[in-house]
């Protein structure tokens, strides 16, 4: 089942139109965004709270405050490593939604190289991250394979990955490498022992969490675009995802090229929880995914399934996830909300793709 | 490990296994079905939760089972909706149109649970309903036929689909838009209208899964209460190629693991239960792998359908 990509902008058009549509199809995604907020004040306003002081309490918290700002860096990070996996993948032409497993087992795989390998100073780090991103490789490349040598639906495949990782987790956090001062102290809580003070990733800003993670995601995001932009592997990939039939009469392989897409977008969800473990939590404990890999999905649509597009992205939805506990605390609103908003900002997108699509065609055929 | 293979543990697996499929049965038929039209619907775990919430508000406020069933079907059908228009009228892609249904159901549910309930509440849900001469055949009776209503109707379900899909003109235009929406069109099927049928019928139906957890299987609703098995309902139509009976078949793997699971769990046998946890999913794996025929995969699945084009 190859199922071309709908959302990756079309190769039509031409000159000033082409400007024009890239212009207005940037507006889509702020326009999905204006869109949910309305509806969350309406249910704002059912719920009986101020939407007004609502959202400004939501602003203050994301963006208010040398806290609330840096604090909302370092959520945006894993979102936009994790984008960025979503976008490579999205551009191949596969859709990975195993974002939240190869997240997990980066995660994993990061604290126990932190944890077990003996070496000195950055070493440790260096071997840490890659660890985490190699596992999150290894979690995309199993659907990926699936997929080019089977043609197993990669949406399947990657959904059950999350579920395996997850259980994985759960029993490796019990049992092989939970925490022995738990075990002492008779509390059991499912983590791992500290990681040594070698392996933490710099803090760029004294007494916040914000780390030198989310530098490395930038030059990540840097380094995707030229990948997909710049170099011939980049070029096919996106020519498979553009059109798999036509890549194949190009002499592509598209299957591989397929797969390798899956496998480098793990490879990112993979770096980003060895980053989330690094940088914030300096251990692997339950739950640390927080639906980053859900949310990713939305980061890397609102960018455009562009990389550059993905930072800002990023940074908006980590503001929101960050700000709606500030919300939360001021009109007493659960910030559930902010799920379910990004719910809507997801369906508002990948819905309006094919009016402007439409309106493409139409100004196209005035022309 | 002997613990396990004692007479009464069986039995209890048997009657735990048959429970737990109910939900699978419920969201994966109606799933299967709106597959079958050529529609991947991969937000029924957000319909689910939002179903399970309705079910338990309106049953907990009104005191009356079956009204909070109905609110189920209905928010359920609703949210179906929601996604007929964004897959088939809007043309969206549909893997990740579903994942944005899911956020906002989750979401929802959450706030609403919080807002409206303030708390986990427990209520009395639907009675076990004992048939008669059945349930009295010996050793296994009482554990296949002493289950409540919910239990029942997700078990014939698996029937009347079947009957829906091969036996009636509604099945055959359901498969012709599936198959080859084109063909279906010059014939004059409204390939659009029996799309949105389809995916607001499977949307009922993940509501109503939800629902016989909240209702008539735990009696409670918690944030994010299905806990992944509407991901796993949208595996199984894979797992049951399609098929209501191969349905069945993958959700009651997938419920007796779950219940062998548990039984583990309350004999404190030493297997790690998180391995066993992780079994069905490696299986479906496998099974997806070895098991499925792709040539039973509705041809035009998450292709949308547009008049003139090939």
């Amino acid at each position: 089942m190859s199922e071309t990509t709908s959302t990756a902008p079309r190769t039509a058009a031409s000159g000033a139109s082409r400007a024009w549509q890239s212009w207005q199809g940037a507006l889509v995604p702020v326009g999905a965004v204006l869109l949910a907020l309305v509806i969350g004040a309406v249910v704002l306003v059912i719920l009986g709270a101020d939407p007004v002081r609502a959202y400004t309490a939501m602003a203050e918290g994301a963006f208010g405050s040398v806290s609330g700002f840096t604090q909302t860096l370092v959520v945006a990070t894993p979102l936009l490593l994790v984008g960025l996996g979503v976008t490579i993948a999205f551009r191949g032409g596969v859709i990975n939604i195993g974002g939240e497993g190869q997240l997990i087992v980066g995660a994993l795989a990061a604290t126990a190289a932190a944890l077990y390998l003996p070496l000195p100073g950055v070493l440790l780090l260096l071997a840490a991250l890659i660890a985490g991103t190699l596992a999150g490789a290894l979690w995309g490349a199993v659907p990926g394979a699936l997929k080019a040598q089977l043609g197993v639906n990669e949406i399947l495949s990657t959904i059950m990955m999350n579920q395996i990782a997850l259980q994985l987790a759960n029993f490796l956090l019990r049992g092989p490498m939970i925490d022995p001062k738990e075990i002492e102290a008779g509390t059991r809580i499912a983590q791992s022992a500290l990681l040594p003070a070698e392996s933490y990733l710099v803090r760029l800003v004294p007494r916040t969490l914000l780390h030198a993670g989310s530098i490395l995601a930038v030059i990540a995001a840097i380094g995707v675009f030229f990948l997909l932009w710049r170099t011939t592997i980049g070029y096919r990939i996106r020519a498979v995802g553009l059109n798999p039939d036509a890549a194949r009469y190009a002499g592509i392989p598209v299957k591989r090229y397929q797969m390798l897409a899956l496998i480098l977008g793990g490879a990112f969800a993979g770096l980003a929880g060895a980053v989330e473990v690094l940088g914030v939590q300096h251990r692997m404990v339950e739950g640390l995914s927080g639906g980053y890999g859900f949310s990713g999905i939305v980061a890397a649509l609102f960018g455009k399934l562009h990389p550059l597009g993905a930072i800002p992205a990023s940074v908006l939805f980590g503001g929101l996830l960050v700000g709606g506990d500030k919300m939360q605390r001021t009109v007493q609103v659960p910030d559930a909300l902010i799920v379910a908003l990004l719910g809507l900002v997801v369906l508002f997108v990948v819905g309006s793709d094919y009016i402007m699509r439409k309106r493409a065609a139409r100004a196209q055929t005035h022309e | 490990m002997s613990e396990l293979f004692t007479l009464p543990v069986l039995l209890g697996i048997l009657y735990s296994g048959i429970r737990l499929a109910t939900p699978y049965l419920y969201a994966a038929i109606g799933e299967a079905l709106s597959q079958r039209a050529g529609v991947l619907n991969l937000g029924v775990e957000g319909i689910m939760l939002m179903g399970a919430y309705a079910a338990f508000f309106v049953a907990w406020r009104t005191e009356n089972l079956w009204l909070g069933l109905g609110a189920a079907a209905l928010v359920g059908a609703a949210m179906g909706l929601m996604m007929a228009y964004i897959s088939v009228t809007l043309r969206a892609v549909q893997g990740i149109s579903g994942i944005g249904l899911h956020l906002f159901g989750l979401g929802l549910s959450t706030l609403l649970f919080k807002t409206t309930m303030g708390g986990v509440q427990s209520i009395s849900g639907f009675k076990p309903i004992r048939i008669p001469i059945l349930a009295d055949i010996p050793l296994i009776g009482e554990q296949m036929f002493n289950h409540s209503i919910l239990v029942y109707l997700a078990f014939l379900l698996v029937p009347v689909a079947h009957w829906v899909l091969n036996g009636t003109t509604l099945g055959l235009k359901i498969r012709a838009v599936g198959q080859n929406p084109a063909a279906a069109d010059s014939l004059g099927v409204s390939v659009m209208k029996i799309r949105y049928l389809m995916v607001s019928v499977g949307g009922m139906f993940a509501g109503i899964a939800g629902a016989s957890l909240s209702i008539a299987l735990i009696n409670l609703f918690q944030e994010n209460m299905t806990n992944g098995q509407g991901f796993i309902a949208v595996a199984l139509v894979y797992f049951g190629g399609w098929k209501p009976w191969g349905v069945l078949g993958g959700a009651l793997l997938f419920s007796f693991v779950q219940a062998l699971q548990l039984w583990i769990q309350v004999k404190d046998i030493n297997i790690p239960s998180d391995i066993a946890v992780m079994m069905p999913y490696l299986l479906t794996i496998l099974a997806l792998t070895f098991a499925v025929r792709r040539s039973d995969q509705p041809a035009a699945l998450t292709k949308p359908f547009e008049r003139g084009e090939a």
